[in-house]
């Protein structure tokens, strides 16, 4: 008797420990990632920007695992030194878009009527426009730079979130919990934003994963372009502009940020598929 | 019966009616609605699927959205709660009139702790602090009868079983002592035994709390073992009203003697169950006349051209139909 009580009390904790491997793999990459990006000095051989002009475009070795640039700085070093400023790109360019648009997609989904119409045509212009094109182009007005970037990826990300939350808070608030909340005479605020948004949330949250890979490779892009991060700041697409006149014959420039972007978006990818077995799971 | 604590005049409900603009035509759901609730008093509202119950129990409590409108008086304590403003009806709302639904699982909060949803009335309604909110969700808890109130505060809907959720949700419908609950099919989705406590709990509160509870359900017996009063409805409008001892005794609707011809009897020879043939009437294509003719064994001719009033017959005793009379001697169904 008592072995089977103990049993059933045992199974949900047992279930609750077995996370989607997704979830775990992304995880641990993202954890990592962030690991090297808050202490890359730890991690770096060499100085990021330190010009050595003895050892210019040399092959990888075991003094240099990733070779050398064309000014002999050390490729590994500011692959390494990326993180910081890549993983600064997927946090801020993500989490104001992220915010606002839950904050606009509540009240819209919610309100419904004209602010609906009026946000559905902002919707549709923001759309229309290639993200990239639409981004260059306001970052071409600001001026290059991270900041200017982070505003860029703020006025046309926003959006995404926004349509994603407006539609979910749409379906929760016709459901009873919503009217059994308006019975008790709470406030419209008091529903939206405390009984709807939390059952509205998990795509935009599934979707802000998503995204932050998203936004390293648009920093990379805009950093490849010129209009995201400077030299000789490390970041990846920088890099990889840099090494673009070296392909032929020194290719461990361009390829290893490369690679270092693909393991990332893969990180990311896998974290916002595994939260959403996790919370899809938990409804 | 029915314990009438003067604490003010109670709910009047007149001439209301709620209509839906649908692509198919304006839908009557509820038409001319006139209804008193006195203080302490339970009163029934019973009918089909469809009927207008539930949307009158949501009209009175401003529920309704577009496409849906709603005309005619409720009034609480003096004032009108149409024609309130969205702000004074809300803090009427939860306070001095609340609500609770048919599937307690859809109408808690999936994501939030009970304790915490139940902590939320108090913070719309109350200055009280947290450590009051606390003590007084503990005391609601006791209250509606759910064990082990301080763990369970802590718990989601999804742990709770059905009986348990529906009592949790009366917990959060009592959390401001309010003078009127409605209770729309508050039973529906649980098992017998589970609804048989809750009616008693709600008998219960009702006595201890002097409140008045409006309870819309589709069963009679469930009507029978706790209003005072009943109202039948029938494709919008009430056909018949009476103290429920006088309606069961002897209808004088043909749709009422229907529906209680239609339940079954234990302890009664087992005879076949009468139903009421046909099927209730479109919203927004109602008959001539009387909506209930077609299905009606006494309708005559004038059934089919005028629709009849709902005439008081004395003794607070109503019915909308023109052969009461023959329907109230007809030979007896129970």
């Amino acid at each position: 008797m008592s072995v089977a009580v103990e049993k059933i009390g045992l199974y949900p904790r047992l279930r609750r420990l077995a996370l989607p491997r997704t979830l775990i793999s992304g995880t641990i990459i993202i954890g990592v990632s962030l690991l090297i990006a808050f202490f890359p000095a730890l991690f770096a051989p060499y100085d990021p920007i330190a010009f050595d002009y003895k050892a210019l475009l040399k092959g990888p070795t075991l003094a240099h695992p990733f070779g050398t640039d064309s000014f002999g700085r050390d490729v590994l070093s500011r692959v390494i030194h990326a993180y910081t400023i890549d993983m600064q790109i997927a946090v801020f360019a993500t989490v104001g878009p992220f915010i606002f648009g839950t904050i606009v997609g509540a009240y819209v989904g919610y309100a419904g009527g004209l602010a609906e119409a009026i946000f559905g045509r902002v919707v549709d212009a923001v759309i229309t426009f290639p993200f990239l094109v639409l981004v260059i182009a306001i970052v071409s007005v600001l001026g290059p730079g991270l900041g200017n970037m982070y505003v860029a990826v703020g006025i046309v990300g926003w959006v995404f979130y926004a349509r994603l939350v407006a539609a979910e808070v749409k379906v929760q608030k016709r459901l009873d919990y919503a009217d059994a909340g308006r019975v008790m005479g709470y406030t419209p605020m008091r529903i939206v934003f405390r009984h709807l948004l939390p059952n509205a949330i998990t795509p935009a949250i599934v979707y802000w994963m998503t995204d932050m890979a998203l936004a390293i490779l648009l920093g990379s892009s805009l950093g490849y372009l010129g209009l995201g991060a400077q030299p000789p700041a490390a970041e990846w697409g920088v890099q990889i502009a840099d090494g673009k006149n070296f392909m032929s014959t020194a290719w461990w420039i361009s390829v290893f940020p490369g690679i270092a972007i693909v393991i990332i978006g893969l990180g990311f990818s896998l974290l916002g598929d595994g939260l959403a077995q996790l919370l899809r799971v938990r409804r | 019966m029915s314990v009438a604590i003067d604490t003010g005049l109670g709910l009047t409900v007149r001439g209301l009616t709620a209509l839906f603009n649908t692509p198919r035509g304006m839908a009557l759901a509820v038409a001319d609605v006139d209804l008193d609730v006195a203080p302490g008093e339970m009163v029934g509202l019973v009918g089909e699927s469809g009927s207008g119950k539930s949307v009158t129990l949501r009209s009175i409590m401003g529920l309704i959205q577009t496409p849906g409108h709603v005309t005619g008086k409720v009034e609480w304590g003096g004032r009108d709660l149409v024609a309130m403003p969205a702000e004074e009806l809300r803090r009427i709302r939860g306070s001095e009139i609340a609500m609770i639904f048919q599937e307690p699982m859809t109408a808690l909060n999936p994501v939030l702790p009970v304790g915490l949803q139940l902590e939320e009335n108090l913070v719309a309604h109350t200055r009280l602090n947290a450590r009051e909110r606390r003590a007084r969700a503990l005391q609601l808890m006791n209250t509606v009868g759910i064990p082990a109130a301080e763990r369970r505060l802590n718990e989601y809907p999804h742990q709770f079983s059905g009986g348990m959720r529906q009592r949790a949700m009366i917990a959060i419908a009592l959390a401001c002592s309010p003078k009127l609950l409605l209770a729309d099919e508050p039973t529906t989705a649980l098992d017998v035994t589970i609804q048989d406590q809750i009616l008693k709990l709600l008998l219960d509160l009702r006595d201890r709390l002097a409140m008045s509870v409006v309870l819309v359900t589709h069963d009679l017996g469930v009507i029978a073992g706790t209003c005072d009063r009943m109202a039948v409805m029938y494709a919008g409008r009430i056909v018949e009203m009476g103290t429920v001892i006088d309606v069961f005794r002897q209808p004088r609707h043909p749709y009422t003697r229907g529906l209680l011809g239609s339940v079954p009897r234990a302890g009664a020879v087992r005879t076949m169950l009468s139903s009421i043939e046909g099927t209730p009437p479109s919203l927004t294509d109602l008959p001539a006349g009387c909506a209930f003719h077609p299905r009606c064994s006494f309708a005559t001719d004038i059934c089919r051209q005028e629709r009849p009033p709902l005439l008081s017959l004395g003794n607070d005793r109503k019915a909308a139909c023109f052969h009461h009379d023959r329907v109230a001697a007809a030979e007896a169904i129970l």
